[in-house]
């Protein structure tokens, strides 16, 4: 009651009268740990009674691009796109960290949209092996400006191809979580080149400052029962638990749905959610680490003198990997890799040019970019959700619950996600 | 023809196993990397290896999960959507509780060879059911009935076979050595079966074969090389050795 009470007074002072005014907000679990790893019971999410026609289809970004062969089949970059039978607006969506065109979130949002009358197009994150291997320019990904640019060619190219089949009338474009942050940057970007002129944008749960989200999520895996040392056996208890549920899962994919199973079958304490948040970035963190390596050839964890073909054992290399996070990559690799391109580089400025606040003013005067958010997300450090109400005003809308993504598939959530885009068609207000 | 295709398809295969899988190493040593395996595993390097699944024939393992992916891509999967396209979903559904049906035969021997009471009873009352009132198959009118899949892997395994070195077959993908056996064993008491039931010509019994697979392939949700993981290989062994493992134990 007192919380609750707290809450509504925040939302008050920040000048959020939305969910206060109306309706409680009533999304079941009120526990950050709990609401990340559930997300959104089946009865509670948003339900759109109809097929989305969605096509598979993949494009050479880079035609002089060598790919190791390691990675063979990761040479050509794969999305999907699902078109309406008219003219219509569309929407890029961006997957987030280690999340693919295809994963559970994005799919649920592309039938969202897809209902709602818009073409959508679903892009995997960034640092998802797929997109490094064939789509970024350098292959280490997780660079504010350069990620951004890297997607803006992806978005240009598919542009082209759809507009071969369809007529387009308005840009959109949305992502969560780190495809969020992307968002804003391409944005950004676009505001420069305006080849989209996006309508409007909508970041949901996009870290502030990457340093810090990442830095979080790190520090998630020091709550394996016997520390980070104990990971091994760890490891081998998640994957036999993983394996209980596989024999019953439809699918198999690494992105923040898996979770929801694993939660369903063992029922853990906060302390293991917190595990189980830090080993599912740590799978992101892993693979992308590992392909860009091998990519770059950068000798991170794979020694420079050291190649390997189509079936090569990766052996202890990959259980290196899985022994560093987020963080160890930027420090280790990402920083002294931009470094040795451009020596003026400093780190401290580096990690601050990482981050929303970076383009402040000009997310504060984009009156087209709109925000979806929670007041409890894990990825954010203590406070730094304030500067969402602070730069965007009443283009934040703030949920007092939900920790990071839990209430994406929500239907209340969903229903203001769609509208963000579509009173924009209909001019009606929001 | 089909045997010609397949002597072909085992002779391209085993062109294809001379691959190694050793890493090329330029020069004498191997440069450390910034991160080396001594540098972070120490103590635990052995540990480790002691949780890998059994795997001494890797090269050919690995070199025939390649060869799945590619035949998924250009054959498997193009005559799933191909199948999709042209049968009616209800026709479609059909097929599969037909097939369901004749796989449930296969779990009944291996039900009463596991000496299980309950899998046998489940199974018989669904096949009687199933085979009656619902034409040959093609309804699962006894779908409130528990059903199971038991193979002649599990059996053997229920009888306390370890599954031994993990195997990857061509076209059917991850396997073990006792699993292999189980699946020969299966297939020729389903061909037994057949050729004492019915008077199919040899193109009848390659049509209904293909028809299997196919129907198998389309009820598989899992799409090569799209787990966002450049480990994908070692993952999909860890999941499959656990997942016959818990299988054997249900």
């Amino acid at each position: 009651m007192i919380r609750s009470l707290g809450l509504l007074l925040t939302a008050s002072l920040w000048g959020i009268t939305g969910w206060a005014a109306t309706e409680p907000y009533a999304y079941p679990f009120d526990d950050t740990f709990v609401a990340t790893v559930v997300g959104t019971p089946e009865e509670d999410r948003a339900t759109f009674d109809i097929h989305v026609p969605t096509k598979r289809d993949s494009l050479t970004v880079f035609k002089d691009r060598e790919v190791p062969d390691f990675l063979f089949y990761d040479a050509k970059l794969r999305y999907s796109y699902a078109l309406q039978k008219k003219s219509a607006p569309l929407v890029f969506l961006i997957a987030g960290t280690g999340g693919a065109y295809n994963g559970g979130h994005i799919s649920a949002q592309a039938k969202a949209f897809y209902h709602a009358g818009f073409h959508v197009v679903s892009l995997s994150s960034p640092t998802v092996p797929n997109f490094i291997v064939a789509a970024s320019k350098t292959s280490v990904t997780g660079h504010a400006v350069h990620d951004a640019e890297d997607l803006y060619r992806v978005m240009e190219l598919i542009q082209a191809k759809l507009l071969k089949k369809t007529k387009i009338t308005d840009y959109f474009l949305t992502g969560y979580s780190l495809g969020g942050f992307n968002a804003a940057f391409v944005a950004w970007l676009d505001e420069q080149r305006r080849v989209f002129n996006f309508r409007r944008v909508l970041l949901i749960n996009p870290p502030v400052r990457l340093y810090s989200s990442i830095s979080l999520l790190d520090r998630m895996l020091e709550n394996i029962p016997g520390g980070v040392d104990n990971f091994p056996a760890y490891y081998n208890n998640i994957v036999t638990a993983f394996g209980k549920l596989y024999v019953r899962a439809e699918r198999l994919d690494f992105s923040e749905d898996f979770l929801y199973q694993v939660y369903e079958a063992l029922q853990p304490k906060d302390e293991e959610l917190a595990s189980l948040i830090g080993l599912s970035f740590r799978f992101s963190s892993a693979h992308l680490a590992f392909a860009s390596d091998v990519m770059t050839n950068y000798g991170y964890v794979k020694p420079k003198n050291v190649r390997f073909s189509r079936g090569t054992d990766p052996g202890n290399y990959r259980r290196v990997v899985f022994r560093l996070g987020f963080t160890d990559y930027f420090h280790d690799y990402f920083y002294p890799y931009y470094k040795s391109i451009d020596p003026s580089l400093d780190r401290h400025q580096m990690v601050e040019e990482m981050s929303l606040t970076h383009i402040e003013d000009f997310l504060r005067n984009a009156d087209n970019i709109y925000v979806m958010h929670n007041h409890n997300d894990l990825i954010l450090e203590t406070g730094e959700i304030d500067f969402f109400p602070r730069v965007f005003g009443e283009r934040a809308k703030i949920y007092p619950t939900g920790g990071h993504l839990g209430n994406m598939e929500y239907r209340d959530n969903v229903e203001h996600m769609v509208n963000v885009f579509k009173s924009a068609v209909s001019g009606q207000a929001l | 023809m089909p045997r010609t295709a397949l002597y072909l398809l085992l002779a391209s295969l085993l062109l294809m196993t001379g691959c190694s899988t050793a890493q090329k190493q330029q020069g004498d040593t191997i440069e450390d990397a910034f991160f080396t395996p001594e540098h972070i595993l120490a103590g635990d390097v052995t540990e480790y290896q002691d949780q890998e699944v059994y795997d001494p024939w890797q090269g050919f393992n690995r070199t025939m999960y390649r060869f799945n992916y590619h035949f998924d891509k250009y054959v498997f999967l193009p005559a799933v959507i191909a199948y999709f396209k042209i049968t009616p979903d209800p026709v479609e559904r059909g097929i599969h509780n037909f097939f369901r049906n004749i796989q449930d035969l296969t779990t009944l021997y291996n039900s009463i060879l596991q000496l299980s009471f309950e899998k046998t009873m489940n199974t018989t009352t669904r096949l009687l059911v199933n085979s009656t009132i619902g034409l040959l198959g093609f309804l699962d009118i006894a779908s409130d009935v528990p059903r199971s899949d038991e193979d002649f892997g599990q059996t053997l395994g229920h009888w306390g076979v370890a599954p031994g070195p993990y195997l990857v077959l061509p076209v059917l993908g991850p396997s073990s050595v006792r699993d292999g056996i189980g699946q020969g064993v299966d297939w020729l008491y389903y061909n037994e079966v057949r050729r004492r039931t019915t008077n199919m010509e040899a193109w009848q019994e390659t049509g209904m074969d293909l028809l299997k697979a196919i129907d198998l392939r389309a009820h598989v949700k899992f799409l090569y090389y799209e787990t966002n993981s450049p480990f994908e290989y070692e993952l999909v062994r860890m999941l499959y050795s656990t997942k016959r493992e818990l299988d054997v134990e249900r």
